[in-house]
């Protein structure tokens, strides 16, 4: 089922948390919004969900306005960061809930809820925890629990407000594949929060990046990486070298063969495997000196300072597989050379 | 690095209870402190109660629980109970809701006004009542036209001790709903159930031993009340007097026995809501 969400705006007091949002969720996509801390992604999250009431704008939900409906009547399932179990009860009945609290005519058969709860439990490889209360959980279990009980209403469209949020480093990497491959096989439209592009950029089809209140850009996780909309997307999205030719980095940039392409914006941003370190001195080179590198597993990120430049003193920062610095064989305080593949231009 | 750390921690803990471990005579001592204190002003009074109501026998101790002015106070103090208790319930429910999940102008001096009745001294509160519905009160002159009686009469001893009771409940939820948040509630609601039922499979299973713990110590206060049940009863014997006067009124009148007899009951009261208390408490802790 798709989303669309028209003109919405909502203020805290004086504080305008979403502004004229405009959104289109294509059905059975699996959407990240995505931005820091703040720039009202969680508030957008819960007005679809019917948490949050908008000031102004519609919500409109497969073809129905749904912007006057309670949270109750959307249909919609909510997953929270804190997983909001109910802690009295075992995670069979929590999973059952939803089932259980439909109007009588709709409810279906104890027989059926069992068969189904069970049938969910097994769908998120935990239906040996049936009898357990949500305290004797593993974070990791109890949030997908959490997502079993709220595909148990088979709802149309999955929300999920920072996931993995409140979970360890290494089962969070899990979940996400898991909850990847959880998507391609139901295919319920799904839009979850994140504040970590990685995990925006590794499980979604599509990515919504938001900042103060406004849509800064959407697309595929490759279209927003390769072609960010503005210095705010670049920078958020990886790892990003910035240059000012307003601050005289001018000439250094064109020492490192890098020509400021006309009526494009003065700041350049340079991904750091855009950086190519070369020993010998070559055509279009700029000098550098390298100042220290750290291990990155696959990658070495080095970190250099630009010589001969009257321009900034911002550090230089550049990535290389592993194996690619073992043969150029740099220690630390070497004299290199640095050329400048591509950038984005940015005013 | 790991390896080394953990000795180290042990010793600091081993340290910290030789820091913590008195002198032997500083803990005897003070240990005893503690005992007598709790025996002189607790025990022996408590005994001395149970040990006058039947220093006439048994038989004395049984006339004086059945006199006709001893059942009545029994039967109002009850009655006080049964309306104040359910009543206080539901709105210490309903102001805790309203404090802990509405965002409102006011709030915080809401949250403030409850504890009113404990800062209050008890007397001020009879009188607030006696200025209200009095013979000379606001009200008073259109309560007498239409021969509603307020003020020396059970009305006016449910309304102070409504007002005595009425932070009980409030103040033992609002703290634990505070700290639970709503986000179980919002599951709730983005399950599909309805504002009641959400309530009723959700809020209420989570809320419960705080609340019997708040409703019991009101009950506690409602049955024990005395300062302001005193001021607006007026001590009619077996018409307004509840058990806490009865006691007062009969010991003035040097009728030893049937004022420690009430008195056991009372004391009686206050034995059970205290086993009741601590397991409640235990239950919490348990949860």
């Amino acid at each position: 089922m798709s989303i669309l969400l028209s003109d919405i705006s909502k203020n805290f007091g004086n504080f305008a948390a979403l502004n004229h949002i405009n959104l289109e969720v294509p059905e059975g996509e699996l959407v990240a919004l995505l931005g820091p801390s703040g720039c009202g992604k969680t508030t957008l999250l819960r007005i679809i969900a019917g948490l949050e009431h908008t000031d102004k704008g519609r919500v409109i939900i497969n073809g129905q306005d749904k912007t006057d409906q309670t949270v109750s009547q959307r249909g919609i399932g909510f997953v929270f960061q804190h997983y909001a179990l109910f802690r009295h009860m075992t995670v069979f009945e929590n999973v059952a809930f939803g089932l259980r609290v439909k109007p009588r005519r709709d409810r279906p058969s104890n027989d059926f809820i069992t068969k189904k709860v069970h049938s969910l439990l097994d769908l998120v490889q935990l239906d040996w925890l049936h009898n357990r209360y949500p305290d004797q959980l593993s974070g990791g279990q109890r949030q997908r629990i959490a997502l079993a009980r709220a595909l148990a209403v088979e709802p149309s469209v999955l929300l999920l407000d920072e996931p993995f949020g409140a979970l360890d480093a290494s089962v969070r990497k899990d979940l996400r594949q898991w909850l990847r491959n959880l998507h391609h096989e139901l295919h319920v439209t799904s839009i979850f929060v994140t504040h970590d592009q990685e995990e925006a950029m590794e499980v979604a089809s599509q990515v919504v990046v938001l900042n103060h209140g406004q849509i800064e850009q959407q697309g595929s996780p490759t279209d927003i990486y390769d072609h960010p909309a503005n210095a705010f997307v670049s920078k958020f999205i990886g790892q990003t070298n910035i240059f000012d030719l307003d601050e005289h980095d001018n000439d250094w940039l064109q020492t490192a063969g890098l020509l400021q392409p006309s009526q494009q914006g003065k700041i350049a941003h340079v991904r750091p495997h855009d950086i190519i370190i070369e020993k010998t001195d070559n055509h279009h080179t700029a000098p550098a000196t390298l100042k220290d590198w750290q291990h990155l597993g696959a990658l070495i990120r080095i970190e250099l300072v630009k010589n001969e430049s009257n321009g900034s003193d911002a550090p230089v920062f550049a990535e290389m597989p592993n194996e690619q610095f073992k043969q150029l064989e740099l220690a630390k305080g070497d004299k290199v050379k640095l050329k400048v593949r591509q950038a984005h231009w940015f005013h | 690095m790991h390896t080394a750390a953990q000795p180290l921690k042990k010793d600091k803990v081993v340290t910290q209870q030789r820091a913590l471990q008195d002198p032997t005579w500083v803990r005897w001592s003070l240990i005893a402190i503690a005992i007598s204190f709790i025996s002189l002003f607790i025990c022996v009074p408590l005994g001395l109660v149970i040990f006058q109501a039947f220093s006439k026998g048994l038989q004395a101790y049984w006339s004086a629980l059945t006199n006709a002015d001893t059942l009545s106070a029994i039967r109002l103090t009850l009655l006080v109970a049964i309306i104040t208790v359910p009543l206080n319930t539901l709105f210490g429910v309903i102001s805790a809701w309203a404090i802990t999940r509405f965002e409102f102008k006011g709030k915080s001096f809401l949250t403030t006004l409850i504890d009113i009745p404990f800062s209050v001294s008890p007397v001020i509160s009879g009188f607030i009542f006696v200025l209200l519905f009095g013979a000379e009160g606001w009200f008073g002159s259109w309560l007498v036209e239409h021969d509603i009686k307020i003020i020396f009469a059970a009305p006016g001893i449910i309304l102070a001790t409504l007002f005595i009771t009425f932070p009980f409940v409030a103040r033992q939820l609002i703290p634990l709903m505070q700290e639970m948040g709503n986000q179980e509630e919002e599951a709730a609601l983005s399950l599909g159930a309805g504002g009641w039922k959400m309530f009723f499979s959700v809020t209420l299973p989570n809320i419960k031993w705080a609340l019997l713990y708040g409703v019991l110590l009101c009950n506690a206060r409602a049955m024990g009340e005395f300062g302001a049940v005193s001021v607006v009863s007026g001590h009619i014997r077996g018409m307004t007097n509840t058990l806490p006067l009865h006691v007062e009124v009969s010991y003035n009148d040097y009728d030893v026995v049937s004022a420690f007899a009430s008195a056991s009951i009372l004391a009686a009261l206050a034995i059970v809501t205290l086993v009741l208390k601590t397991a409640l408490e235990w239950k919490q802790a348990n949860r």
